[in-house]
C-alpha cells in the first residue's frame, strides 16, 4: 500500500520530510541574512555629531602676505600667497597625522613618518601617496573666509584662489 | 592521638557537602586522581595524565602557562579599573589621571594592567617561536596552531583597543594612524574604518566602540578560543614530546628491526 502513495518519479522526488527540512533550513538562512543586514545597519550610525565640514576662517586681513597659518582644530592651512588666498588640508595623506608648517625650512612636514610637502601641497619626499588636497575656499557676505573641508578643488587653478 | 592536617583535609573531602560538589571523593589511587581531573569542568580540559618530563622547564619554558597568567592578571586588574573609568570624551582622560593620582591603589592597578599587557604580547610571541622551533605545530597539532594564531590576533586587538582608552595625544594619534591603515583594505577599506570608529574621525563614538570591544567582545572571544586551545592539547595527544611522537616511535621500531635482522 505505501508504495502506491509514492510519486511516480522517484529520481526527482522530494518527500515530505525533505521538503520540511529544506523549508526549515531556507527559513533559517533568510533569518540569518536578515540578522546580518540588521547588524550592519545597527553598527552604522545614522546621525553623526561631528563638526561641520565648513569652517569659518575669519577675516582675510588676519593672514599676512606670504604666510601659512595652521588651524589645529579644523586641520586646515590658510595660505596667503601672491596669487591670493587658498586652503590646504593639513591632514597627511599617508596615515592621517596632522602636519605642521616649518617656517625656517619653508615646507610642510608630518611628524609621524616624515613626509614633506611644498607650500602648495605638492609632495617633496616621504611615504605620503598623494599631495595635500586643496579645499574649496570663498568669501561670505560678511567678508569672512569660509573653507569647505569636504570639497577638494584642483590645485593652482585660478578658481581655487580667493582674491580680496 | 591528634589528627594531622592531612587527616582533617581527608575528613573534609569525605563530607556530604564536599562530595556533592566534587564527585571523585577521597583517596589517592590512580583512578581517583584521574577522576578528580576528569570530573572538574575546568580541569577536564587538560590531560588526566602528564609525563613528569613534560612538566620540566625545558620542555615548554612554561610560556603558554605564563601567557594565561598575564591574561588572568589583566582580567583581575581590568575589572576594578572599569569602576573608575567613563568611556566618554573628554572624561576618559580625567578618569585616567584620577586613577593615577587620586584613587587608592589606582596607580598600582593601572601600571600592573599596562605591564601585564606588554608581557602578554611578548609571551605570546615567545610561545609561538618555541612551538615553531620545536616543530610542535605539525600534525596532529595543526589546528591548535591555527587557534593559536587567532589568539595572537585577539591579543593584538586587545592591545590596540586598550591603547585608545586613556584618551591622550598618544592614544588619539595611534588610533588615527591605525584606523587609516585599516582603510587601506581594497574596496571596503573606508567602510571598515567608518564602522570601526562609528564615524569619520576618532571621537566619542570611537572611544565607546573600542571600550566595548576591549572590555566585553574581545576578552569573551579570547576566553572561548583559550578553552578550545587547552582542550585541543589533550585531544592532540598531550604536549609535544619528540621521543614519544608516532613518527619517532615508528622510525625507532624500524631501525631496531633492521638491527635485529643483521644480528641474525
Amino acid at each position: 500500500m505505501p508504495d502506491e502513495t509514492k510519486p511516480a518519479n522517484p529520481d526527482n522526488a522530494v518527500d515530505r520530510r525533505q521538503f520540511f527540512a529544506k523549508l526549515g533550513l531556507g527559513s533559517l538562512g533568510i533569518a540569518a541574512a536578515g540578522t546580518a543586514a540588521f547588524a550592519y545597519q545597527f553598527l552604522e550610525p545614522n546621525v553623526l555629531y561631528e563638526p561641520s565640514p565648513v569652517v569659518n576662517a575669519g577675516k582675510p586681513d588676519r593672514y599676512p602676505l606670504d604666510s601659512v597659518t595652521l588651524d589645529v582644530n579644523s586641520g586646515i592651512y590658510i595660505i596667503h600667497s601672491q596669487e591670493g588666498y587658498f586652503s590646504l588640508s593639513a591632514v597627511c595623506t599617508h596615515l592621517g597625522c596632522l602636519t605642521a608648517w616649518k617656517p625656517e625650512l619653508g615646507i610642510i612636514a608630518c611628524p609621524c613618518h616624515g613626509s614633506k610637502f611644498k607650500q602648495n601641497g605638492e609632495k617633496i619626499e616621504g611615504p605620503a601617496p598623494r599631495p595635500l588636497p586643496w579645499k574649496r575656499i570663498w568669501l561670505n557676505d560678511d567678508g569672512d573666509l569660509l573653507v569647505d573641508r569636504s570639497t577638494d578643488v584642483p590645485p593652482l587653478q585660478r578658481d581655487s584662489f580667493v582674491r580680496v | 592521638m591528634a589528627k594531622t592536617v592531612d587527616q582533617y583535609f581527608d575528613d573534609l573531602r569525605g563530607t556530604r557537602v564536599w562530595r556533592s560538589i566534587f564527585r571523585s571523593g577521597t583517596g589517592s589511587s590512580t583512578l581517583k586522581r584521574a577522576l578528580a581531573i576528569q570530573q572538574n569542568v575546568f580541569l577536564h580540559l587538560f590531560s588526566t595524565k602528564v609525563r613528569t618530563r613534560m612538566l620540566g622547564f625545558s620542555a615548554t619554558w612554561y610560556l603558554g602557562t605564563l601567557t594565561l597568567g598575564t591574561f588572568l592578571i589583566l582580567v583581575a586588574t581590568g575589572i576594578p579599573l572599569m569602576l573608575y573609568y567613563h568611556p566618554s570624551a573628554p572624561q576618559a582622560y580625567a578618569d585616567t589621571k584620577d586613577l593615577q593620582f587620586v584613587v587608592s591603589s589606582g596607580l598600582f592597578l593601572r601600571n600592573l594592567h599596562r605591564w601585564s599587557a606588554h608581557c602578554m604580547v611578548f609571551l605570546v610571541f615567545a610561545h609561538m617561536f618555541k612551538v615553531f622551533y620545536r616543530g610542535a605545530y605539525r600534525a596532529p597539532r595543526e589546528f591548535n596552531w591555527v587557534i593559536g594564531v587567532i589568539l595572537l590576533l585577539m591579543t593584538l586587538l586587545l592591545s590596540y583597543t586598550g591603547y585608545l582608552l586613556p584618551w591622550d595625544q598618544l592614544a588619539y594619534w595611534a588610533i588615527t594612524v591605525g584606523s587609516n591603515i585599516a582603510s587601506a583594505v581594497p574596496l571596503m577599506g573606508n567602510k571598515i574604518r567608518f564602522l570601526m570608529l562609528g564615524g569619520n574621525a576618532v571621537n566619542a563614538n570611537a572611544l565607546l566602540r573600542f571600550y566595548v570591544l576591549h572590555c566585553m567582545i574581545l576578552p569573551l572571544t579570547a576566553m572561548f578560543f583559550v578553552a578550545i586551545h587547552f582542550w585541543r592539547i589533550r585531544k592532540d595527544g598531550g604536549l609535544y614530546s619528540h621521543a614519544s611522537e608516532p613518527a619517532t616511535l615508528r622510525a625507532n621500531a624500524a631501525s631496531s628491526d633492521t638491527t635485529a635482522k643483521e644480528a641474525q
